[in-house]
């Protein structure tokens, strides 16, 4: 019988064919938890009378959303985490390392996994056509304990993209345009399948936007299948042996398609205070606004490939006064990379500002908190009211070209009138 | 009136997880009995400082959506509602309020208003409004996740089971 990209995976898992809706329980690949979800995680297992992990290789920490430490207490909480992972002998991923969804797509995901974390974006995985979704701690702690959890087999559907990307026009774009067709809820429990000729096209820089942003329209997970784009991203990363091909069957049956005409798109934009609030960067929502801070990065768009877009329309130019730029590369070889080709240069010389790799100022706790009544214009993945820190800031998201040729005016701006 | 019925605090849709726990109280992330103070803080700020045991927090669509924190739950149920009515949750967030042990019921929310009486009985799946006489009826949570909620949470129900009861 054909299967969708998420059934497969989970039917391969289970041993028996799955229909959506139906409890199974699955055994699980990979679990993480971070510094914020992983406190109440090692609590949850103290409760449950932990003793030590069956499978301690599958268990990872990782602190990325204060990186460093921004406050005591965030000290004390990573200090917890080291701590417990030193006595439990799981892997720590520590501060600087990056954000825990690119690290475990450049180090650890495999097609055909299913990986739990604590943390919203962990669907990102889905770019390596694993099955990633985000879970609260007490799931997680349950995750690492018994390499087991239960789900419910989502519906898929299926987003069928094609066409070439015009200029100044990227997979963000997309990503934006979707999310407003469907809504904040639209695919909630749901799988969200990306398929067609522009995916196939598209490297998995690019294809990692969509996965990593399935939750922000409620997605279970986003899938891309693990083609001959994967293998070269996995083989780039050092791990070609953990490369297999993974594909939906295009038969198979789904409970909603779309297709997306890229060729037809203009650069998005995604307006306060929900990140289904979409319209086109020439909308009069949104051109021309002024724009106080720009932050670059995260796990949506905090790539190498982000920063030399960026860097490429910032070369040369100044940021405008009265805007500032903070860049944050979303992990270590991101950083190391730009530090090669000489990204971070031309952001500095601009008069923008460089982080260390971590989740920087997008959770809102640290390093770019907005101030009351200000603007934020951001690669990030939603713009909720508090998001930065401030529910009396505005947060706009956007391309990583939307937001540096905005940083140059001052005001929203199309990149096409830069690039 | 039971001793049963609560209030309804009426909320609107896509309230966030950002809402119900702002990231800038993160630094109060393992301080419950302070971080409750600030349940719901920028949704509703008059909601933390006056709910009463027993009362309801009552939505639109899409409760809790954004972020995977646990503790957004656990401030609801230890702010003392004794149920989250929603016409639709966030999924995490809905996994998230069983495994702490918050009811979370979809349930259509339409034609209840701030300050009216609620009960509810989860077993028939009936919930009652005494102010304005509306009665729903609503679909029982899927058996692992009633299971989870009557054992008072996932650890609890780990504990007395050793694995997933499914």
């Amino acid at each position: 019988m054909p299967m969708t990209l998420v059934e497969k995976i989970i039917a391969a898992k289970v041993g028996h064919e799955v229909c959506p809706g139906q409890l199974v329980m699955v055994p699980v690949d990979q679990v993480f938890a971070h510094d914020l979800s992983g406190p109440l995680a090692i609590s949850q297992l103290k409760a449950l009378g932990f003793s030590g992990f069956k499978h301690p290789e599958k268990v990872r920490f990782f602190l990325d959303h204060a990186s460093p430490s921004s406050t005591v207490a965030s000290a004390n909480e990573q200090k917890t985490i080291r701590d417990f992972a030193l006595q439990s002998g799981v892997e720590l991923i520590d501060v600087g390392e990056g954000i825990s969804h690119q690290v475990v797509m450049e180090r650890y995901a495999k097609p055909g996994e299913i990986i739990i974390g604590g943390d919203s974006h962990t669907c990102t995985g889905g770019a390596v056509a694993a099955l990633a979704t985000g879970v609260g701690s007490t799931d997680v702690a349950i995750a690492m304990y018994l390499c087991r959890t239960w789900l419910k087999v989502p519906e898929t559907m299926r987003f069928v993209i094609k066409g070439q990307l015009p200029r100044g026009v990227y997979s963000k774009d997309v990503m934006l345009h979707i999310v407003g067709k469907i809504g904040a809820g639209g695919a909630t429990y749901r799988s969200m399948e990306f398929v067609g000729s522009a995916i196939d096209s598209w490297g998995l820089p690019d294809r990692a936007v969509l996965p990593n942003m399935a939750v922000e329209a409620g997605g279970k997970c986003g899938l891309c299948p693990s083609d001959a784009k994967t293998k070269e991203y996995l083989t780039a990363q050092g791990r070609p042996q953990d490369y297999s091909p993974l594909a939906g069957d295009n038969n198979a049956p789904c409970q909603f398609e779309m297709t997306v005409d890229a060729a037809t798109l203009e650069p998005q934009i995604a307006l306060p205070h929900t990140v289904d609030r979409v319209v086109g960067v020439t909308d009069k929502l949104a051109r021309g606004i002024k724009v106080h801070q720009i932050y670059l990065g995260t796990c949506t768009n905090g790539r190498i490939e982000d920063f030399r877009i960026i860097s490429n329309i910032l070369k040369g130019h100044k940021i405008a006064k009265g805007t500032r730029l903070v860049a944050t590369p979303a992990s270590r070889r991101v950083y190391l990379e730009g530090l090669k080709e000489g990204v971070w240069t031309s952001i500095i010389e601009a008069g923008g500002l460089v982080n260390s790799p971590g989740c920087g100022a997008c959770p809102g706790i640290q390093t770019g908190i907005l101030g009351s009544g200000e603007n934020c214009l951001s690669t990030m993945n939603r713009n909720f009211k508090g998001r930065m820190g401030n529910p009396e800031a505005f947060i706009y998201l956007a391309s990583p070209a939307t937001c540096a040729a905005s940083a140059l005016t001052g005001v929203i701006t199309d990149p096409r009138e830069v690039l | 009136m039971t001793n049963n019925t609560g209030r309804a605090w009426i909320f609107a849709s896509d309230i966030s997880t950002d809402l119900i726990f702002p990231g800038r109280y993160v630094h109060l992330l393992s301080n419950m009995p302070e971080l409750v103070k600030h349940t719901l803080e920028d949704a509703r700020s008059d909601y933390a400082g006056a709910v009463q045991p027993g009362d309801f927090v009552v939505a639109g669509d899409n409760f809790g959506m954004g972020s995977s924190r646990e503790q957004a739950p656990v401030i609801i149920k230890l702010s003392g509602a004794r149920a989250v009515l929603a016409k639709s949750f966030a999924r995490i967030f809905f996994r998230n309020a069983i495994n702490v042990g918050l009811p979370a019921i979809e349930v259509n929310t339409d034609g209840i208003n701030e300050g009216d009486q609620l009960s509810i009985d989860f077993g028939s799946g009936r919930l009652t409004d005494h102010t304005n006489g509306i009665e729903r009826r609503f679909e029982p949570l899927p058996p692992i996740m009633t299971e989870i909620l009557a054992d008072g949470g996932l650890v609890e129900h780990i504990k007395k089971h050793g694995d997933f009861h499914l």
